[in-house]
């Protein structure tokens, strides 16, 4: 019994923590709104350099072999730092999707070769979101139909553009026809691959939301330091105070939730789905309780498109809703706890074992 | 990380179990707050010593079996889950006792932990006053030195199960001059000296847990003492660490609860009208997870040789009112039996709800108002201004 990360996962992740910090400011971010894209290659090229994209990838097609584990504190920075390009998307669900079919299907495994070569992009469907995020800088989408899954490339699909309230996000509603060439796994293969994406998929908007949360914080501790009113910072109140405590308990109580989650996808999925609700419940209510008291803690100010704080309040607006809403991951949590023969107690934190 | 127990952890795990099962007392016993309960609770504190499982984590010198604090968390999780008794040394075993391995002296450790692991000595702490409570840096009563004795003059309150407890661990003023922080220090006083009276206070139930205490002009040996003069503030706050922290309430209590909670729901699922009930079972269900979970966690990084620092107040906050919200939920389904007490006839399986619904109530309070818990995070773990 060991819940800790290793040294090497923990040096790892601050080392990408000082590139985002150098790399994702509010500021770029923001030049990012006024482009075509709203991606930078640069910046992606960057990351493929760094190792980022080929994590996940397996070492027979020439990437590190890691896991989700390995890459959650990752994906808590990229939170933290708010960064448009779909590293999270694309290292924690498109890549192990693909690396579930690359035994079968070549085409997998030469897109696997590619993604960690940085050559390709590929955006996934889920029926959980109405919409595929990053769709028109992908060169493939992985899409469901019932329980197919489908391979296509993107001059085979058509794509509305859809605005969300978060500038940085890209969504598109997709208009495609799949046949049997497209189809990579289908009837009891491709619903366990559709559940397993979605775990993946929440586990990434989770550890992305602890992240945001956080950050959120960070920026009012700072502000209510800076900002004097009544002649003292009006931080010394303790009705903000209390605002900003209350979001770092709520913070904490997600991390472990999420960690647990982390572990769970990659080392006992039989139990995935419960400790992936957990976790993506409690971080959507860490980041919207920060958001909350964050604008309040701004006053006028945080209600306004000149202040940084609503990159990262609308960021997380958005995800508490992606890849299943609080409503879906509740479900999910009720119907296991309220089963009569789920096995709970003291002694069943980590499931049964003797 | 690896979330799974090793095999040695296993076999740990199924040691305890089976003492509990064989050595568990048959008939609940009754609320400590009586005497007769508090004598049984005193002798089953002798049962556990006597297998030595009083204080697990304790070197094996003083009664303890050196164990790790994930082997702790199991020994909890078992012993919650076997309902085994309240532990009525807590203030004792949970916070002097981690508190005499960090300061004491090795004539204190030998003397004062020794018998407090073996359950022959009870212990009640005297820090507040009544005009001391959560700023307790105002603390009044005094002891002031006269040869290799202090001389002790004032009075404590709140101070819990001190009616029957043998020895009450104190702050007193040694400096008469000083101020706040400054001048305090950390001093054992027996129960029976002459000069201490001891007066119950009835608690919400109406049984007199709690005590005020009367010192006048009380003498005890300077070696009394924990630490150096005028230590005894910073001793106190490593002492509330460990109050807020880890060891006062294990995951396991809350999780039990929360266990209990479950089964009383679907017991009554088809008569509850409010819908909001069930989620609040699925979410005390999860929070008391989450705090397990976060627990193992810092039980891990502590073996690693990491520290606890102002998280104990994050934690204090989230048992807390984790405990309160499960309270209040059981009596939400209970509905109108929720205000019986369990010896009124039409009761039922009201149970003791009722009771850990009035004891939540303190939650919040004791170990440091949430307030002042809410303060100390804001500036101290986050940075915000203090003036
Ligand atoms: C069940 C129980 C057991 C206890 N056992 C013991 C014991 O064994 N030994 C012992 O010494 N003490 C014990 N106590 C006492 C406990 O430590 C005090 O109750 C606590 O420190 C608060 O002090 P107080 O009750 O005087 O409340 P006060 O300090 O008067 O506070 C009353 C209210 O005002 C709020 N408040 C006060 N100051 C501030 C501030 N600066 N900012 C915001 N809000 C503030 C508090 O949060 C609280 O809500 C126990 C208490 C309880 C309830």
């Amino acid at each position: 019994m060991d819940f800790t990360f290793t040294e090497d996962q923990l040096l790892f992740c601050e080392s990408v923590k000082d590139f985002l910090q150098g790399e994702v400011t509010a500021e770029s971010i923001r030049k990012s709104w006024d482009t075509d894209t709203g991606r930078s290659s640069a910046l992606w090229a960057q990351m493929v350099e760094l190792g980022l994209t080929s994590m996940l990838v397996p070492e027979a097609q020439g990437g590190l072999g890691m896991n989700e584990l390995d890459f959650v504190l990752l994906a808590q920075e990229c939170g933290r730092y708010a960064l448009p390009e779909p590293l999270v998307e694309t290292v924690l669900v498109a890549t192990p999707l693909l690396a579930s079919l690359a035994d079968n299907d070549p085409r997998c495994a030469s897109l696997l070769e590619k993604i960690a070569a940085g050559e390709v992009m590929i955006a996934v469907g889920h029926a959980a979101n109405n919409l595929v995020c990053d769709a028109h800088v992908a060169d493939y989408l992985l899409l469901p139909k019932g329980d197919q899954v489908h391979l296509v490339a993107k001059d085979q699909v058509v794509l509305v553009a859809q605005q969300s309230v978060d500038p940085s996000r890209r969504l598109f509603s997709v208009e495609w026809q799949g046949n049997d060439e497209t189809c990579l796994a289908s009837g009891a293969e491709g619903v366990s691959l559709l559940a397993a994406t979605l775990n993946r998929g929440a586990l990434g908007a989770a550890a992305q939301m602890v992240g945001l949360a956080e950050q959120m914080v960070a920026m009012s501790v700072q502000y209510t330091t800076d900002r004097l009113q009544f002649g003292k910072p009006i931080g010394v109140n303790q009705a903000l105070k209390h605002h900003m405590a209350n979001c770092a308990v709520k913070t904490e109580f997600a991390k472990a939730p999420l960690y647990r989650a982390a572990y769970t996808v990659t080392q006992d999925p039989a139990r995935a789905d419960f400790a992936v609700s957990h976790a993506k419940v409690v971080a959507g209510e860490a980041a919207l309780l920060a958001a909350k008291n964050s604008i309040q803690s701004f006053g006028a100010m945080g209600y306004t498109w000149e202040c940084d704080l609503h990159i990262w309040m609308k960021r997380s607006w958005a995800l508490d809703k992606f890849w299943g809403h609080a409503g879906f991951h509740k479900n999910r949590l009720h119907q296991w706890l309220l089963n009569p023969n789920a096995k709970i107690g003291a002694e069943m934190t980590f499931g049964e074992q003797v | 990380m690896d979330l799974s127990y090793t095999p040695e952890q296993i076999a740990f795990r199924k040691e305890v179990r089976t003492w509990l099962e064989d050595n568990i007392p048959a008939e609940p016993l009754q609320s400590f707050d009586t005497e007769e309960g508090f004598n049984q609770h005193r002798e089953w504190e002798k049962t556990l010593a006597k297998g030595n499982w009083g204080m697990v984590t304790w070197p094996k010198e003083y009664g303890g079996r050196g164990c790790d604090l994930v082997e702790w968390l199991i020994f909890e999780e078992e012993y919650y889950k076997a309902k085994a008794p309240l532990r009525v040394n807590q203030n004792g075993i949970f916070l002097l006792g981690p508190t005499l391995m960090e300061y004491g002296t090795p004539e204190q450790k030998e003397r004062f932990i020794t018998q407090m692991a073996s359950g022959e000595e009870m212990w009640a702490q005297g820090w507040s006053e009544p005009g001391a409570g959560s700023d307790m840096a105002a603390i009044r009563s005094k002891a002031i030195r006269d040869g290799d004795e202090y001389v002790i003059n004032g009075q404590k309150v709140w101070s819990t199960r001190a009616v029957f407890a043998d020895w009450v661990f104190c702050i007193f003023r040694t400096d008469p001059d000083s101020e706040r922080h400054k001048g305090l220090s950390f001093v054992f006083v027996p129960l029976d000296a002459p000069g201490v009276t001891v007066r119950p206070i009835p608690q919400l139930d109406g049984l007199p847990g709690f005590a005020e205490i009367f010192f006048d002009d009380v003498r005890v040996p300077v070696s009394n003492r924990l630490g150096g003069e005028g230590e005894g503030w910073s001793i106190a706050m490593a002492t509330a660490g460990f109050e807020r922290g880890l060891m006062l309430r294990s995951p396991a209590r809350f999780q039990e609860t929360a266990k209990r909670l479950v089964s009383l729901y679907r017991e009554h699922a088809n008569d509850i009208m409010d819908l909001s009930i069930e989620n609040a079972v699925v979410k005390c269900f999860m929070d008391a997870e989450a705090y397990a979970l976060s627990t193992y966690q810092t039980a891990s990084r502590l073996i690693k040789g990491g520290t606890i620092g102002s998280e104990s107040s994050v934690n204090k906050i989230f048992w807390s009112e984790l405990d309160q919200l499960m309270h209040e939920t059981a009596m939400s389904i209970l509905a109108s039996r929720a205000e019986l007490l369990p010896s009124s006839p039409a009761a039922g399986d009201v149970g003791d709800w009722l009771d850990g619904f009035m004891f939540a109530q303190s939650g919040p309070i004791y170990a440091g108002t949430n307030e002042i818990q809410r303060n100390i995070i804001a500036e101290r773990l986050l940075g915000m201004p203090r003036k």
